[in-house]
């Protein structure tokens, strides 16, 4: 028996009463429709959310140098000097995993123009590629420093809007010169707008510059900059100070020039404050920090056992939080479509026991010119999914419809879907078998003589 | 050639502790070609013979043979392989498909044959059936607009599709008038002869003797006699033949 006829045998059965059929399988027409509206609007605002997530950092990496202690006594996190440019640049070359990094040095510091001063909540100094990594490359005006800027501490800086806006009213800055703790710097770009991150801080509260300039320039030594917000600022800009000084007295005498040429302080490497990396997307975050920390470990010679002197940060709590509220609402809502698909199904079998039922002497007359049980049981199991698979399709393009309404009436975005298609025309033609076997079954089960006899 | 060879055919209903003998050891042959009418009062079990024969139910014991094959003991998928290619059955009240044209009833038999036809050859041989019938102008019909003769002149079509050698009718002109009667009884006549196709028909009428070549008589489950009929150069059945089971 050809499958193809079957299934017209069973289109033609379904069509000598469409009302009924399409009354019939509208349970599963909706459940379908619900899943498929639903996913569509879910994995669209779920894209948004991890485009704006990614937008304030989700896929970016932290590493700080670790805790500095003397005589038992800890300096917190981030007071060892062990970091360098040079981790940076490794880190670059050997972690697959990895986008791109930059080093950070940060600075907190006044910052005048003219008569006007801010004190911005941060100033990074640090390589081109820093734009990179938060995902920051298209400026608002002007350019970013280039490498060779880097390379010799040019005095050239970009502004976030924040700034522009305290320092400068917002007017152009472009050419204009600013003061970083009496540092001149040249203000060559401005930063587009970025808006708060995960952490509600202002992110166009931002200064940046190369690492070098602030490095030598500016702080001179990270230690004494590092959230110490305004203590030298205060210092020098209060006239008073100089009256009142809040020099710390010297218990020891300081070495002469002689004494120093005769025991010269090693030469201070330069340590950066961070390394912040993005990782090539939000899954590589787990090999990005196997694979610095590999890096890391090696290049500063640690040995095995020892601690890590280096912290790594990210943002995986935060998505692990947001991913699995998605994923709950994701359960949600297959949970009630899977009920209303049951409730479909449900509605399917009753009205295959009808058919079944009405088409007794048919199925006698089928079975006496020669139809065996199985052929029965095909035919009727075949005429269920047929049923499922039209309210499935209807269900699709129900579905698909909605979330496209949704999209141009409420601006919600929504993203096509093809899996939950797939698994919808899966689904329904599971439901048609798992809910027509029992009729079909009954059919095959008919005995010829007494189906003939039926009334 | 013994097409049809029934030994000793019992059947027996039960109705819950209550048992309903219904045949009583039916034995009798029927030769390929031949015509054979069964008679019988209301109730003495032909419908149930029949539905034995045409492989439609199973005797509770005896032998049944068809060309030689003992299909009293095969599979339920085996019986429905003879029922579709080596027999057809005409009921009394037609059954076709209510909502079928004529041609679509005729060619439903072939879905089930396993040596399947492309539905293009099965719409031709439905339309030589129905010619066959005299349905030439009628193919594209619906049951429900065909007289009563039409539609069992389409079951008989259908039954014929599988071009089977025996042909089985349960009271075929029961519902019918005379007039159409004497038509249907015309047409197996004709093919009994043409086609040397075997029938056994069963009836009330007893003008049907006219067309037989043997009537067979029963009663109360058993056969009481047989009597030749008057089938014009049909086929002369030797007496010493028949098979008398009175002793039951
Ligand atoms: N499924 C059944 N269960 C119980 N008894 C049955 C069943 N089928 C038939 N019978 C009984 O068997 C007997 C013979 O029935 P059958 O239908 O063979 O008669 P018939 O000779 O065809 O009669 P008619 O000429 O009226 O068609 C009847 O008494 C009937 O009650
Ligand atoms: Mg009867």
């Amino acid at each position: 028996m050809k499958t193809h006829r079957t299934i017209k045998i069973a289109l033609q059965a379904l069509l000598r009463n469409p009302m009924r059929a399409m009354l019939t399988t509208l349970g599963i027409v909706i459940g379908v429709g619900a899943v498929i509206a639903m996913m569509e609007i879910g994995n669209g605002s779920s894209a948004a959310i991890k485009k704006s997530v990614a937008s304030m950092g989700a896929n970016t990496i932290l590493v700080r140098p670790g805790t500095a202690s003397s005589g038992g006594i800890s300096f917190g996190s981030g007071s060892a000097m062990t970091l360098t440019s040079e981790d940076c640049d490794a880190i670059i070359r050997e972690c697959p995993s990895v986008l791109t990094a930059a080093p950070v040095v940060r600075a907190r510091t006044q910052v005048v123009y003219g008569n006007r001063n801010w004190v911005p909540s941060s100033i990074y100094g640090t390589t081109p590629e820093f734009l990179k990594v938060r995902d920051w490359t298209n400026l608002s005006e002007g350019e970013v420093f280039s490498n060779r800027d880097v390379l010799n501490a040019n005095k050239v800086c970009v502004l976030g809007q924040t700034l522009v806006r305290e320092l400068f009213e917002g007017k152009s800055p472009i050419g204009k010169e600013i003061r970083i703790k009496n540092v001149s710097f040249r203000v060559i770009g401005v930063l587009s707008v970025k808006g708060a991150n995960m952490m509600g801080m202002d992110q166009d509260d931002t200064i940046i510059a190369p690492w070098t300039t602030i490095k030598y320039r500016v702080t001179g030594s990270t230690l004494d900059n590092i959230n110490q917000s305004g203590s030298v600022t205060a210092s020098s800009v209060n006239t008073l100070s100089r009256l009142y000084s809040g020099d710390p007295p010297n218990l020891y005498p300081e070495q002469s020039s002689v004494q120093a040429a005769n025991n010269p302080m090693p030469i201070r490497f330069a340590n950066i404050d961070q390394i912040m990396m993005a990782a090539v997307s939000t899954a590589q975050i787990p090999a990005v920090i196997s694979q610095i920390t590999q890096v890391l470990r090696e290049r500063h010679h640690i040995r095995n056992g020892e601690p890590d002197d280096f912290n790594i940060r990210n943002m995986s709590e935060m998505i692990d939080t947001l991913s699995s509220t998605t994923k709950m609402m994701t359960n949600l809502l297959l949970s009630v479509a899977l009920i209303s698909l049951i409730v479909g199904g449900v509605g399917i079998m009753n009205i295959m026991l009808v058919s079944v039922t009405e088409r007794t002497r048919e199925i006698g007359l089928r079975m006496a010119v020669g139809a065996r049980a199985r052929d029965i049981l095909r035919q009727f199991l075949v005429e269920s999914i047929v049923l499922c698979l039209v309210g499935g399709g209807l269900g699709i393009v129900l579905g698909h419809g909605g979330s496209k309404l949704v999209n141009f009436f409420l601006k919600w975005p929504v993203e096509n879907s093809p899996g939950a298609i797939a698994a919808a025309i899966l689904v329904s033609a599971g439901v048609g078998i798992v809910f027509g076997y029992y009729p079909a079954w009954r059919a095959s089960r008919l005995d010829p003589i007494e189906a003939l006899r039926y009334e | 050639m013994e097409i049809i060879e029934l030994k000793n055919i019992y059947k027996t209903y039960h109705i819950g502790e209550i048992d309903i003998p219904v045949l009583k050891g039916i034995s009798m042959q029927i030769k390929a070609g031949e015509l054979v009418a069964l008679m019988g009062s209301s109730g003495s079990g032909k419908s149930t013979l029949m539905n034995i024969v045409g492989c439609l139910d199973r005797p509770t014991s005896g032998e049944y043979r068809l060309e030689g094959q003992d299909v009293g003991k095969i599979s339920s998928d085996e019986r429905a392989f003879i029922r579709n290619k080596k027999m057809g059955f005409v009921f009394q009240s037609f059954n076709l498909l209510p909502r079928a044209s004529a041609v679509e009833n005729v060619a439903m038999p072939l879905t089930y044959t396993t040596d399947s036809i492309s539905d293009s050859m099965a719409r031709k041989r439905a339309i030589e059936m129905l010619n066959r019938v005299g349905l030439q102008d009628r193919l594209d019909h619906e049951p429900s607009q065909l007289s009563g003769g039409q539609q069992q002149r389409v079951a008989i079509a259908r039954a014929l599709i599988n071009r089977p050698p025996v042909l089985f009718a349960d009271e075929p002109t029961g519902n019918l008038d005379s007039n159409t009667s004497t038509e249907v009884l015309e047409m197996f006549r004709q093919l009994n002869r043409q086609d040397k196709i075997t029938i056994v028909l069963v009836t009330h009428d007893m003008a049907v003797a006219k067309y037989a070549d043997r009537i067979i008589h029963i009663n109360d489950g058993v056969i009481v006699n047989e009597l030749p009929g008057q089938n014009e150069a049909g086929f002369s059945t030797p007496v010493d033949s028949m098979q008398v089971d009175e002793d039951v």
